[in-house]
């Protein structure tokens, strides 16, 4: 067999990564190369440096060290009884494309995970040494992001956290039952052990004002993971139940909802048809409500049917059109936490809402300005000059509210 | 009218000077017209002859930042529009607030373009390479910014490549970095950087391959990486293409037949041989804390991170049983580490009695709690749950056989008598169980915990431990009873 091309391999070996969802180089701290000699920084937010036709941003090189893998996950693109090309890259290679990638400003670093190959110390090793070498031999001071094999040994887990900026374990499915039937391999409770452990080391790494000694660093942006959304029968409440509780348990940054695309030779036991992109989306405004806006899980189920979130209308909408009985919000009265949950307030413009209205009192004009667009709005508030009158519960609110559906984009 | 012709395009401390001595002189802004550098000067203005540039007024800080930004916007009447709202804010410092009056809404919106346009720069500037013969690889980029962003944008490029020797081209002006300082030079045009790079197959090579077929956003991405940045993205080239593929390929991919598993598949699954333990096999506490990991008798596995198996001696004369791991408990996969167990430590040492001779377990292994944001709140098992998991508790009771069960509060007294029992009853005599085993009842020492009151703390506390005492004598006298 003739020897891939480092080029073939990385067709090859990006292609197989591209089902993780997050390219995120955002949230780590502040780095720079200046007097270093070295290449690369960090500075809080990310940076996209280009956009692929999927609409997804383009931030790191996102790469598998391997697609071998001796792990049979029905609904992985490089599961082992999977006939995909495989190709494996060297720890060098890998350095010296993330090192060109970066001197270009490509990327702003590496997100580099891998299949299983030989064990998971000898797969977290290799990935360990990758970083190891951008950070040591090369200064290199760009994002890198780390997958976590389950059950490799604590020190490599230590020195991953290092050298990476963020660290993650994918949960894959919403549920065990789900994970057991098209994972077999993998044991959901080795996946959030492995999350518990990056948990308890974020912990130590916390700056402790008694203590003197600073202590040692550990993935500064945190940890992350991802769940596959439609490749089974689990609905949004399932979704979104396992997710409340990883962010209670794991101090998750963020867990990515990835749609199930296709993939190519599937194994017959997947939905042939992906599921609606608006469903993924409807997840994403669904956890952004359970962590910044004081919404729990049943409520926002509550909001669709079946446990399935309203595909036509963004959560937080859905839910204040069953229950209009706590609206109209006097934007002038109310607390913030009520002013949360009025459909069409972000965070923003509720705290500027609320630092406006100590100096004078808010007219439906100002709530215009301030959020916007104020037709989402408008039905939900009273201001000093504004009540919705019978507006709030008309039998054809939800239908006024409802957007057109998307035209597809012609190019 | 006062001419005033500027030589830079965009200094802010250059207009700060003449709006300075401007200001000094009393003119108002409708009798200025500034002129930037290259324009055409009238032939018949001459230009004001400016003095003093001594602050004359004060202004909010805000002021001087949205200055700074909106004077790199391209807008002709950038100057004039600063200088009319600068006049107008020495009259009222409120107006710096006042988000809708026309003037500062045009200028925040100016001053909002030119951070997306630097921001758009720090994403779309791409580096050529060129290596001499030395080795030596010298990096340089075309790119043309909206805005005159490039002299506010370059030091976010030396922040990055310190260990570069870069170049980057505008058209109004160019940036240097030697590996030591940035240098700012004339503009240039696209010819002045090289025109290939080796690496660049291998970015369209990534950025063709980390695309999926089966999502297409376009519009999306024409939103975030605007149509006007393609020509000098070389990755641009290939969005056409990729576009009118997707939709085959995606139906291609579905439409192929699953084929048959490699070989290597098949020899690996042969060698594998099933692992699949004896579920009945439960000789040993290991065996049995090897098959509590896989245990769904109930759904709290669910949520937790794992089973929380018993920890002590085999050979342990006593046992602990608490109610369910907690919030530590489950992370670290070991019971009685959190602040409960520190309690009972200490309840312990008090008492006389080695910690490392004792059995501690809990009636239920998986921790049950309520997702609440960033933290788990601790909920009962219920009589479910106590009921489903007291086959483990039997099990590590019929392995380790202890002649004195010590029940740590309501939920372990209920697993452990078939009923539930209130402490205060139950506690302070020992309880024979049908085996011979001798059980004691106290509060679990997150009880202790729980107390707000110093004085009823503790009153309870020294109950917990003379209940504990009383466990001591128990191991000490039963062993010629039983």
């Amino acid at each position: 067999m003739a020897a891939l091309t480092l080029r073939r391999k990385l067709a090859i070996l990006s292609d197989a990564a591209k089902y993780d969802a997050s390219c995120a180089s955002s949230g780590t701290e502040k780095r720079s190369s200046v007097g270093t000699g070295g290449i690369g920084s960090t500075e809080g937010s990310g940076i996209c440096h280009s956009y692929a036709p999927d609409g997804r941003c383009i931030s790191l090189l996102k790469i598998l060290l391997t697609n071998f893998c001796v792990y049979d996950c029905i609904y992985c693109v490089n599961r082992s009884s999977s006939n995909v090309t495989r190709a494996r890259f060297n720890v060098a290679e890998v350095v010296r494309l993330t090192l060109d990638f970066y001197k270009r400003n490509y990327i702003e670093g590496l997100f580099l995970s891998s299949g299983i190959i030989r064990s998971p110390d000898y797969t977290m090793e290799e990935l360990v040494r990758v970083a190891r070498s951008l950070r040591e031999e090369h200064l290199f001071g760009g994002y890198i992001h780390l997958k976590v094999i389950p059950n490799a040994a604590p020190e490599l887990l230590a020195e991953a956290g290092r050298w990476a900026d963020r660290l993650s374990t994918n949960i894959e499915m919403p549920t065990d039952i789900g994970l057991e039937a098209l994972a077999p391999e993998k044991k959901p409770s080795e996946i959030r052990t492995a999350m518990a452990r990056v948990r308890g080391k974020l912990d130590e790494a916390r700056p402790d004002s008694k203590a003197r000694a600073k202590p040692q660093k550990f993935a500064p942006a945190g940890q992350s993971t991802q769940m596959i959304v439609g490749a089974d029968a689990a609905d949004d409440g399932a979704i979104l139940n396992r997710a409340a509780g990883l962010y209670s348990g794991y101090k998750l940054r963020r867990v990515y909802y990835s749609a199930f695309s296709p993939i190519p030779d599937a194994s017959s036991r997947l939905p042939l048809k992906p599921p609606p992109l608006m469903r993924e989306h409807r997840l994403y405004q669904a956890d952004w409500l359970i962590r910044f806006y004081g919404f729990d899980v049943p409520e926002i189920i509550s909001g669709g049917q079946d446990g399935l979130l309203d595909l036509a209308i963004d959560p937080k909408l859905a839910w204040a059109l069953r229950n209009r009985a706590r609206f109209p919000v006097n934007v002038n009265r109310a607390d913030r936490e009520m002013l949360l949950r009025v459909p069409g307030l972000g965070t923003r413009s509720v705290d500027r809402m609320l630092a406006t209205r100590r100096h004078h009192s808010l007219r439906l004009d100002d709530v215009a300005r301030i959020a916007g667009a104020i037709d989402k709005v408008r039905p939900f508030i009273e201001a000093a000059d504004w009540t919705p009158g019978g507006l709030t519960d008309h039998a054809g609110l939800r239908a006024r509210l409802t957007p057109a559906p998307e035209q597809l984009s012609l190019f | 009218m006062q001419v005033v012709q500027l030589q830079a395009l965009n200094d802010f401390g250059e207009w700060r000077d003449k709006a300075r001595a401007l200001l000094a002189a009393g003119v108002g802004p409708e009798a200025v017209s500034w002129r930037e550098p290259g324009g055409a000067a009238g032939l018949f203005e001459d230009a004001m002859q400016l003095h003093g540039n001594r602050p004359v007024g004060a202004v909010p800080p805000a002021f001087i930042e949205l200055a700074r930004q909106a004077i790199l916007h391209a807008d002709p009447e950038r100057f004039a529009l600063l200088y009319r709202f600068l006049w107008r804010l020495l009259g009222d410092r409120g107006l710096i607030e006042t988000a809708s009056d026309p003037d500062l809404s045009r200028l925040t919106r100016m001053a909002s373009a030119v951070r997306r346009d630097s921001h758009k720069m720090k994403a779309f500037v791409r580096f050529k390479a060129i290596v001499d013969d030395s080795g030596l690889e010298r990096f340089a980029a075309w790119f043309e910014p909206e805005h005159y962003t490039l002299e506010a944008t370059a030091p976010f490029f030396a922040r990055r490549f310190d260990g570069m020797i870069w170049a980057i081209v505008t058209p109004y002006r160019s940036a240097y970095w030697d590996g030591e300082s940035l240098a700012f030079g004339p503009g240039g045009q696209k010819s002045d950087v090289p025109q290939d790079d080796a690496v660049e197959g291998d970015w369209k090579t990534y950025f063709g391959s980390i695309f999926n077929p089966a999502r297409l956003k376009v519009a999306m991405m024409k939103s975030e990486m605007p149509v006007k940045y393609w020509r000098n993205l070389p990755e641009a080239e290939l969005i056409a293409p990729l576009i009118r593929g997707a939709r085959e390929m995606e139906a291609a991919m579905i439409e192929r037949a699953t084929t048959q598993p490699p070989s290597r598949h098949v020899r690996h699954r042969e060698r594998a041989a099933p692992v699949a333990a004896d579920e009945h096999a439960m000789a040993s506490l290991g065996d049995l804390r090897a098959a509590v990991e896989g245990c769904q008798r109930c759904p709290l596995y669910e949520q937790a991170t794992q089973a929380v198996f018993g920890e002590g001696p085999e050979t342990a004369e006593v046992m602990f049983v608490g109610e369910q791991p907690g919030d530590q408990e489950d992370l670290a996969g070991k019971p009685f580490i959190g602040p409960a167990g520190q309690v009972l430590d200490a309840a312990l040492a008090k008492s006389g009695i080695d910690r490392g001779r004792v059995y501690v377990t809990n009636a239920v292994k998986h921790f049950k709690f309520e997702p609440r944001g960033k933290r788990r709140i601790h909920q009962r098992p219920d009589g479910g749950e106590i009921q489903a998991c007291k086959f483990w508790l039997e099990h590590e009771i019929g392995l380790i056989k202890p002649k004195v069960i010590v029940a740590l509060g309501a939920t372990a007294a209920q697993s452990l008598l078939g009923r539930a029992v209130t402490i205060g009853k139950a506690r302070g005599a020992p309880i024979p169980l049908d085996d011979g085993t001798l059980l004691f009842v106290t509060n679990h020492p997150s009880y202790l915990l729980r107390i707000p009151d110093a004085a009823g703390k503790a009153r309870e506390q020294a109950k917990f431990e003379a209940d504990l005492t009383a466990v001591r004598a128990a191991m000490a006298g039963g062993s010629g009873g039983g």
